[in-house]
């Protein structure tokens, strides 16, 4: 496992039934590109966050693949629709096998 | 005089020579980086048509620090989009999915950039068919750490 990794998102507390919410996500990752070399010339091996998902009750709301391009401690902003109260479930696949999760829950009246 | 004639001569050509074979060479050079985008876009369009306009790419104009370029894609109707930056190494850079809920098929992420460059985006829409827009950024310091 990548050492630091923590995951931040920030979702709306509440909204009305079928509104449009911004969600924004953040994890902190090196994100290794594998085009670096350390100080002997040794090129340095890739380690970066492939794919992230954002589930809303079961169901996707975006999935994203991901690749060495992505910069260091990897941003998404995007908007869902929130048909009733539950719960986002964000996803991140690490390339060492980790998953990292996190979840938030939302109030819909 | 005669020799002196001849060497001026030789010179120049040899300049000359030098110069063409400098041009030939970074002419070369670029095309070869472009047409690995344009590989990656065949390869997932299927040589079908793609369409432009319906795909906004939104980008800096001048990025000073390409180790973070703010890039955002929106694209109406959309099932994915592809970004692609023909002036990195890889040019992949990201693929987003839109399921079910996503409302606005709208995303923003930041990225990196080796250097100035083509940022490409590739959208695949429900009905099948493909958008693509591009814009050029302008990078100060690349982002690749060499």
């Amino acid at each position: 496992m990548a050492k630091g990794v923590k995951p931040r998102v920030k979702v709306p507390k509440s909204a009305s039934a079928g509104e449009t919410i911004t969600i924004k996500c953040l994890i902190s990752h090196k994100m290794e590109s594998g085009q670096r070399k350390d100080g002997d010339g040794k090129v340095i091996p890739r380690s970066i966050i492939n794919r992230f998902t954002a589930d809303f009750n079961g169901e996707n709301v975006i999935d994203v693949t991901l690749e060495p391009a992505i910069s260091t401690n990897p941003y998404f902003q995007f908007d869902s629709v929130v048909p009733e109260s539950g719960e986002f479930k964000f996803t991140w696949y690490d390339d060492d096998g980790s998953v990292y999760d996190t979840r938030k829950k939302i109030a819909v009246s | 005089m005669i020799l002196e004639n001849n060497m001026t001569l030789t010179r120049r050509k040899v300049l000359v020579f030098g110069g063409s074979a400098l041009a030939v060479g970074s002419l070369a050079g670029a095309p070869a980086f472009a047409s690995l985008t344009d590989n990656a876009i065949a390869e997932m369009t299927g040589g079908a048509e793609i369409g432009e306009g319906a795909i906004t790419l939104s980008a800096p104009e001048i990025a000073e620090n390409g180790n973070t370029v703010p890039i955002s894609i929106d694209a109406p109707g959309a099932a994915a989009i592809t970004l692609f930056a023909d002036g990195n190494p890889v040019p992949a850079v990201a693929t987003f999915n839109f399921g079910p809920l996503s409302a606005s098929r709208s995303a923003s992420t930041r990225i990196r950039l080796a250097g100035t460059q083509n940022v490409v985006a590739l959208a695949k829409m429900e009905d099948g068919s493909f958008q693509r827009a591009s814009t050029n950024v302008k990078v100060t310091i690349g982002g690749c750490g060499g």
